[in-house]
């Protein structure tokens, strides 16, 4: 599995007013790879995430994205890229089907294959009973679904997904971590995840990358960190793992 | 291309079921019919018994029936057209989050401003023609003249300049929803350059050309046309009065006086025309093509301005 690589940073800085918020930062993910990308709040990951899409210019560094460089070429990194921001917003007036259309549009998608995009979105995050539904009307948990459909209806190579599971009922948030399990299964699609639900994080990440301050202490696979822990024992969780950095900072 | 097409379609069917773009309408609609009947009423009076002028029906749109016309009327409130369609363009989108969706969109960030605009532009045409059309109707109805091909082609163009003006207003206020995050800010920051522009550039193009030829008087003519000289070339810089100016020859051909009778230049020739007779269609355009393209001029400069602030953005701040 862990052949090609997706997504490349080679010291990829970004600063705000002469702060790094992120600081040197160099890793890889592979192709099929679901990678945790973990940290306290404020230590950057939305932003490495934004620089990764072109949306926001890294002070210095590379970064490589399906072997495009983001800043040069943002248009064709965002058209392979799923993106779930971390607070997005949503057009009131319209429901999940046209909201779920106009992304489908603008990604230059026909219709035909849009429509059945958006039905099969709609029942994998359970919303088909609600497309109808304008989405100023919507739950919290209901627009976080909404916001992973318009992520589904792109089929994306690379999906950057950025706080997923906030918000959803338990049994929403298990089948959504199955959802997103079986497209790296199936699809072959890479996952960047961003999240502070320790446990869902340790379930289904093949890697985890835990960012500290715009720096990443720690990356590798569960049993890797595990190893670096002061005592050997089996089964540490990820929390504890997590812990362990945080106080050493 | 799909980006600009696709916001385009978003943001016409927005206009079209929002209450704003309905009660613009309606309020449009009213005003105008409003004038043309009286000014219908006034027209038919004052033609009875006398040989009918050339140009009847561009009366119409020139005569005031209410203490003012329809050309005026647009001239003044037009602005507003465009500033209530384009004041929260950008910044309701950044307030409401969905602005960082749409650029992670793979479309250029250019395509949201020239899809909404063109969109505004759209609704703008859609209301000017309509507006035009209903009052024409109504027009014919009441003084009973059909135009002639000129008078429609007359129509026409001061559509098109019509529709000009009102977009530059728009993209004004574009400008402004990007400058500013917040919506009531950008609100007052448009109304405050139209209150600029209407009122005060003609007040003070007129005190400042008064303060720069302090000897004019009967004694000095020409101190007199350099004031006059002055005093419009300053007022040009508001798109009202190259608006005003530009409409008036077309849509009022028959006009004995304009405010710019005195200047001396290249239009002296055409200005001694209109003494003699209508302006011809052609003269008309030859006139007032250097005002349409300031008008789009500035209009440019607006977009220019949107893009750089737009593109430079930090999307975090957005
Ligand atoms: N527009 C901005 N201007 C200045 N500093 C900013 C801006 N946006 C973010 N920052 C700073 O960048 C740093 C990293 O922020 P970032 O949003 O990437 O954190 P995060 O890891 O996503 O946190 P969270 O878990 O809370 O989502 C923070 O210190 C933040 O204050
Ligand atoms: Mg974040």
């Amino acid at each position: 599995m862990e052949q090609k690589p997706i997504i490349e940073t080679v010291e990829l800085t970004k600063k705000y007013n002469g702060q790094a918020a992120v600081d040197n930062l160099s890793f890889t993910v592979h192709e099929g790879e679901i990678f945790g990308f973990l940290g306290p709040n404020g230590a950057g990951k939305t932003t490495t995430l934004l620089m990764l899409m072109g949306l926001t210019e890294p002070s210095s560094g590379k970064a490589r994205v399906l072997g495009v460089d983001p800043s040069r070429e943002p248009i064709r990194v965002k058209g392979m890229i799923g993106y779930l921001p971390e607070n997005m917003g949503f057009y009131r007036d319209l429901n999940a089907w046209q909201t779920l259309r106009y992304i489908a549009e603008l990604n230059g998608l026909l219709p035909g294959v849009a429509d059945e995009r958006i039905e099969s979105a709609l029942r994998m995050v359970g919303l088909i009973k609600e497309a109808e539904k304008k989405v100023g009307a919507y739950s919290r948990g209901m627009r976080q679904r909404l916001g992973i459909a318009e992520v589904l209806v792109k089929e994306p190579r690379v999906a950057f997904l950025d706080e997923p599971t906030l918000g959803l009922d338990p049994d929403t948030t298990n089948r959504m971590i199955g959802l997103i399990e079986r497209l790296c299964k199936e699809k072959n699609m890479t996952v960047l995840l961003s999240s502070h639900f320790l446990h869902q994080v340790q379930k289904i990440c093949h890697r985890v990358g835990i960012m500290i301050s715009g720096q990443m202490v720690a990356q590798g696979h569960m049993k890797e960190l595990a190893e670096e822990m002061p005592e050997t024992k089996d089964g540490y969780s990820l929390e504890e793992i997590y812990m362990k950095y945080f106080r050493e900072e | 291309m799909h980006g600009i097409i696709t916001i385009f379609k978003k943001e016409l069917s927005d206009h079209f079921s929002s209450y704003r773009f309905l009660l613009l309408f309606a309020l449009i609609a009213m005003v105008s019919m409003v004038t043309v009947y009286m000014a219908g009423l006034t027209i038919t009076k004052e033609l009875e018994g006398v040989a009918k002028p050339k140009f009847v029906f561009l009366m119409l749109f020139t005569s005031s029936g209410v203490g003012f016309s329809l050309t005026q009327f647009v001239a003044f409130f037009g602005p507003l057209i465009g500033l209530i369609l384009g004041f929260d363009t950008i910044n309701r989108e950044k307030n409401e989050g969905t602005l960082s969706k749409l650029l992670s969109q793979p479309i250029y960030r250019d395509a949201v401003i020239n899809g909404k605009f063109l969109a505004g532009a759209a609704v703008i045409a859609i209301i000017t023609v309509s507006i035009v059309l209903l009052i024409s109707g109504l027009g014919l109805i009441m003084v009973g003249v059909i135009p002639g091909i000129e008078e429609v082609w007359r129509i026409f163009i001061y559509l098109i300049i019509s529709i000009v003006y009102i977009s530059f207003w728009l993209g004004a206020a574009i400008l402004f929803s990007i400058l500013f995050r917040s919506v009531a800010t950008s609100a007052l920051a448009a109304l405050a350059v139209w209150i600029f522009f209407s009122f005060f550039v003609p007040l003070g193009a007129n005190a400042v050309a008064n303060a720069l030829t302090p000897d004019a008087g009967e004694s000095d003519p020409d101190a007199v046309i350099k004031r006059a000289q002055i005093g419009k070339a300053l007022s040009l810089t508001s798109p009202m009065e190259l608006y005003t100016d530009s409409t008036a020859t077309i849509i009022d051909p028959m006009r004995r006086t304009t405010r710019s009778f005195i200047q001396v230049g290249m239009m002296e020739q055409l200005s001694m025309a209109r003494f003699s007779g209508p302006l011809s269609l052609g003269q008309s355009v030859l006139v007032v093509l250097p005002y349409i393209i300031s008008l789009i001029a500035v209009t440019a400069i607006c977009f220019a301005i949107s893009y750089i602030v737009f593109m430079r953005q930090e999307i975090r701040s957005l």
